[in-house]
C-alpha cells in the first residue's frame, strides 16, 4: 500500500543523508521526496511516499523517529489528508496538436507557462494519480520533458504536525 | 568565563565527562589535541598499535564498566580503521564516543590529504554523530555526544573534528553545559503501567513460562531484579549470547544459553512455552532459527527500550517499551501488590518435563585418551583455573561458543565478546579494555589461532602498559566454524579454511616481551593454567592444540523451528 510519510526534522546539514540513509540501508524504497525549511527555520519539512504493509510501514516509521534529527513525523494516509504534487512538462504542439493539447490542459486545469512555435510548457498541480491520467491523455508520444516535484501533504482538518 | 582553545576544550570536556582512558593513535589532523592530552594528566591516553583495537579496547572497557569507552582517531585511515569497531559496538549497543580528526575545514570535499567523509562513511554504523563546524560549539557537542551514547537504547556517537576548529591560538569562552536539552531527543524513562500489569497477569496464569534474557539485561543493569522475579515466580530462565550473566550461569533456574548452540534443554523450554517473557532481548535470527516455526503456543511479552526491536522479527502480544531496570522493579511492585502466585502445581509439571530434558544431552562431548584435547576441555579447565571468576573475552567462531557455553557466568559484565557483529580481532583489544578498567581482575581472552592474528599487534600495547591478560589461543589449525559448516553443508570441502604457516605462537608472545606457553597434552593442561594464572603481572600466551574435527553442538538446523537441533555429528532431534 501506498503510504505519505511526513517528517518535521531539524535543519541541519546531514539530516538529510540520515533518513535516506536508513531507507537504502534497511531495503525500504522512496518513490517520491520533497523537503524544504518551513515558517520555522530551524525545522525542515520532508515528505515522501513510499510502499509497504502495516508491519513494513511500523517499522520505517520506529527506525525514522529513532534518528536524532527527527523531531516528529506522521503517516498522512492513516487519516484523511490532502496531497498535492506539481509537474513542469514540455510537450511537442505542433499542427492540430496545438489545439487539443491546450484542450487537455484547461480539462485538467493547468496551465501553459510558456510558449515557441512548436513546444508547450505546462504546469500541472494535483494528487500524483491525476498528473498520470494527464500524460496518459496527451499520449506520451508527445512528451519531450517532465519534472515532478514529490508530493506534499498535509492532513485535513485540525490536526497539525508542529512543535 | 575561562577562553580556551578547541582542543583544549575537547580535553577538557573529557575531564568533565570523567574520563579515566581515552584509546587512541595519533595523526596529523589530531595532532593539537595530542599537545592538549600531554598538558594534562587526569585523562589517560592509551596508545594501540591500530585504531581498531582502540575501538575494541573503548568497546572492551564500556562493557565491562557501563561506562563508555572513548577513542580518538586521525582523519582519513585513522577514522576508517576505526569502522569495524563503531559497527561492533553499534550492533550490540555499547556507549562509545569516538573522537576523529578531520582535515582543515576549508579543505573539506577537495581531496585532501587523508580527508575521508566519516560522517558518511560511519553513518550507518553510529547512533548520531556530529561535525564540528565552530569551535564555540564543543562544549555542547561533547555533551550531546555523551548523553546520546550512554541514553536510551546506548550506542557509539562520532564527533568529526576538523583541524582547524582545534587550532590553539584561537580562543572560545568555554563552559560545560550542566543539562542537554534537546526536542528531538527523549529516550523512553518508563514502561506502560497497564502493559506491565497485563503482563503479569499473563505470567501468573502462565502454565509453562520462560523468561528469555537478552543483552539489555547487562547493559541497563536488571539482572538484580530479574534474579529475583525469576526467583519469586520460579520460571526457568534462558540467556542469549550477549545476556549471559545477566542471570547466574550456576543458578539451579538457569535451563542455558539458547539459540543455534543454544542447550537443548533451553531450545526445548522456548519451544514448548505458553509464555514467553523476552527482556532486553532482540529476537534476532541466531535465536529464533526459522521465525515461521518459533515457539509455535507461545504468547510473546517483549520488554525493549527500542520500540523498533520490538515486533520486528516476531509479532509481540504484549510490548513493554521502556528501560529493563524500571519496568523490571515495577513489575516486582505489581507482583507484591498482586499477592497471587502462579500456577505452582503447573510449574511442578513444566519443571519435571524441564529436568527431562536436562538429561538428553547435558553438554556432553566425546573425548579420546590417546587422541588430541578437546576444545571444550580448555574451557572447562579455564573454569576451574579461575574459579570461574575471571573477565572472559572472546574473538568470534567455534571459540566463543565454546567459551559461552562451558564457562558458567554468574555475574553479569563478565563474559565480554561481540554477539551481533561476529568481528574476529575483538577478544585481544577488549580484554585491554577490559584489564585497564579492573588492574587486579583476572581477564582471559579466549581465541582461536585465526582471530588472535587479526589483532595479534595489541601485544605490543600490552607490554607498554603491563596487562597481565591470559590469552587462551585454542589453536585448531582452522578456521573451526567455518569448517565445521563446510563439513555439514559443504561435502567437507574445506575450502580456504585451514591455517598453514601458523607462526610460533610461544616465540611470538616471547619477542613480543611476553610468556608463551605451548600445550598439546591434556594431562599437562590443568598444571599450565594454574602456572599461567600464578603469573600475576605478565601476560601468558596459552597456545593450546586442540582436536581440528570438532564441531560445536547442540547446533540448530537452519530452517527448522527451536527444538530442531543437531546433538553431534550423528544424532539429530
Amino acid at each position: 500500500m501506498r503510504r505519505i510519510i511526513s517528517i518535521l526534522m531539524e535543519n541541519e546539514p546531514g539530516a538529510l543523508s540520515r533518513v535516506i540513509g536508513l531507507f537504502s540501508q534497511r531495503g525500504y524504497n522512496i518513490e517520491t521526496l520533497s523537503v524544504a525549511p518551513t515558517e520555522d527555520s530551524t525545522l525542515s519539512r520532508l515528505t515522501l511516499t513510499t510502499f509497504g504493509n502495516d508491519l513494513k510501514i511500523e517499522q520505517i516509521t520506529k527506525h525514522l523517529n529513532k534518528l536524532i534529527e527527527v523531531v516528529k513525523l506522521v503517516d498522512l494516509t492513516e487519516g484523511p489528508h490532502i496531497e498535492r504534487e506539481l509537474m513542469l512538462i514540455k510537450v511537442k504542439a505542433t499542427g492540430a496538436q496545438r489545439a487539443e493539447v491546450k484542450r487537455s490542459v484547461d480539462i485538467f486545469r493547468g496551465q501553459i507557462v510558456d510558449v515557441t512555435s512548436t513546444v508547450y510548457t505546462i504546469q500541472l498541480t494535483g494528487a500524483s494519480d491525476k498528473l498520470d491520467a494527464f500524460i496518459g491523455a496527451i499520449g506520451e508520444t508527445q512528451v519531450l520533458e517532465v519534472v515532478r516535484s514529490g508530493v506534499s501533504g498535509i492532513a485535513r482538518g485540525e490536526k497539525v504536525l508542529s512543535l | 568565563m575561562e577562553m580556551l582553545s578547541g582542543a583544549e576544550m575537547v580535553v577538557r570536556a573529557l575531564q568533565d565527562e570523567g574520563v579515566e582512558y581515552i584509546f587512541g593513535y595519533p595523526g596529523g589532523s589530531v595532532l593539537h589535541i595530542y599537545d592538549a592530552l600531554f598538558q594534562q594528566d587526569s585523562v589517560s591516553h592509551i596508545l594501540v598499535r591500530h585504531e581498531q583495537a582502540a575501538t575494541h579496547a573503548a568497546d572492551g572497557y564500556a562493557r565491562a564498566t557501563g561506562k563508555p569507552g572513548v577513542v580518538m582517531v586521525t582523519s582519513g585511515p585513522g577514522a576508517t580503521n576505526a569502522i569495524t569497531g563503531l559497527a561492533t559496538a553499534f550492533m550490540d549497543s555499547i556507549p562509545m564516543v569516538v573522537l576523529s580528526g578531520q582535515v582543515r575545514s576549508d579543505w573539506i570535499g577537495d581531496d585532501a590529504f587523508q580527508e575521508t567523509d566519516m560522517i558518511g562513511v560511519s553513518r550507518p554504523v553510529v547512533k548520531h554523530s556530529f561535525m564540528v563546524r565552530d569551535a564555540k560549539d564543543i562544549p555542547e557537542i561533547m555533551k550531546k555526544a555523551f548523553y546520546i551514547a550512554t541514553t536510551g537504547r546506548p550506542g557509539p556517537v562520532l564527533v568529526d573534528i576538523p583541524k582547524d576548529q582545534t587550532a590553539p591560538n584561537v580562543k572560545n569562552p568555554y563552559e560545560y553545559p550542566k543539562k542537554v536539552k534537546m526536542r528531538s531527543y527523549s529516550p523512553v524513562s518508563r514502561g506502560h503501567s497497564g502493559q506491565i500489569r497485563k503482563a503479569l497477569d499473563e505470567l501468573m496464569k502462565a502454565k509453562r513460562p520462560v523468561i528469555y534474557a537478552g543483552g539489555g539485561v547487562v547493559q541497563g543493569e536488571g539482572s538484580e531484579l530479574l534474579t529475583q522475579l525469576a526467583h519469586r515466580l520460579n520460571f526457568p530462565v534462558t540467556n542469549t549470547l550477549m545476556g549471559l550473566g545477566g542471570f547466574p550461569g550456576t543458578d539451579r533456574q538457569n535451563v542455558g544459553m539458547l539459540g543455534m548452540h543454544g542447550t537443548y534443554e533451553a531450545n526445548m523450554t522456548m519451544h514448548s512455552s505458553d509464555v514467553i517473557l523476552a527482556v532486553g532481548a532482540r529476537l534476532d535470527d541466531r535465536v529464533t532459527n526459522n521465525v515461521k516455526k518459533f515457539c509455535p503456543g507461545a504468547k510473546i511479552i517483549h520488554i525493549d527500550i527500542d520500540p523498533a526491536t520490538i515486533s520486528k522479527n516476531i509479532m509481540a502480544h504484549i510490548p513493554i517499551v521502556g528501560p529493563v531496570q524500571q519496568v523490571l522493579e515495577e513489575m516486582l511492585a505489581a507482583l507484591d501488590e498482586h499477592g497471587g502466585e502462579p500456577d505452582r502445581k503447573a510449574l511442578e509439571r513444566w519443571w519435571e518435563e524441564i529436568d527431562g530434558w536436562r538429561k538428553v544431552h547435558g553438554m556432553r562431548y566425546e573425548t579420546n585418551e590417546d587422541g588430541p584435547m578437546k576444545p571444550q576441555q580448555v574451557v572447562q579447565a579455564l573454569y576451574k583455573a579461575t574459579k570461574g571468576d575471571a573477565y572472559v573475552t572472546s574473538d568470534v567462531g567455534q571459540h566463543q561458543m565454546f567459551a559461552a557455553q562451558y564457562y558458567q557466568y554468574d555475574k553479569p559484565r563478565r563474559w565480554i565478546n561481540s554477539g551481533g557483529l561476529g568481528t574476529m580481532g575483538f577478544g585481544l583489544p577488549a580484554a585491554m579494555g577490559v584489564q585497564f578498567a579492573f588492574p587486579e581482575a583476572t581477564v582471559a581472552c579466549v581465541t582461536g589461532e585465526g582471530s588472535i592474528q587479526m589483532n595479534i599487534q595489541e601485544l605490543s600495547t600490552c607490554l607498554q602498559y603491563g596487562l597481565p591478560v591470559k590469552v587462551i589461543n585454542i589453536n585448531n589449525q582452522a578456521l573451526g566454524m567455518v569448517r565445521q559448516w563446510q563439513d555439514m553443508q559443504y561435502g567437507g570441502r574445506h575450502s580456504q579454511s585451514y591455517m598453514e604457516s601458523l607462526p610460533d605462537f610461544v616465540k611470538l608472545a616471547e619477542a613480543y616481551g611476553h610468556v608463551g606457553m605451548k600445550i598439546t597434552r591434556i594431562e599437562d593442561l590443568d598444571g599450565a593454567m594454574e602456572e599461567a594464572f600464578a603469573l600475576k603481572d605478565r601476560l601468558v600466551f596459552m597456545d593450546i592444540y586442540v582436536d581440528p574435527t570438532e564441531h560445536v553442538y547442540p547446533m540448530q538446523i537452519a530452517d527448522g523451528s527451536m527444538r530442531d537441533m543437531w546433538l553431534s555429528k550423528t544424532e539429530r532431534t
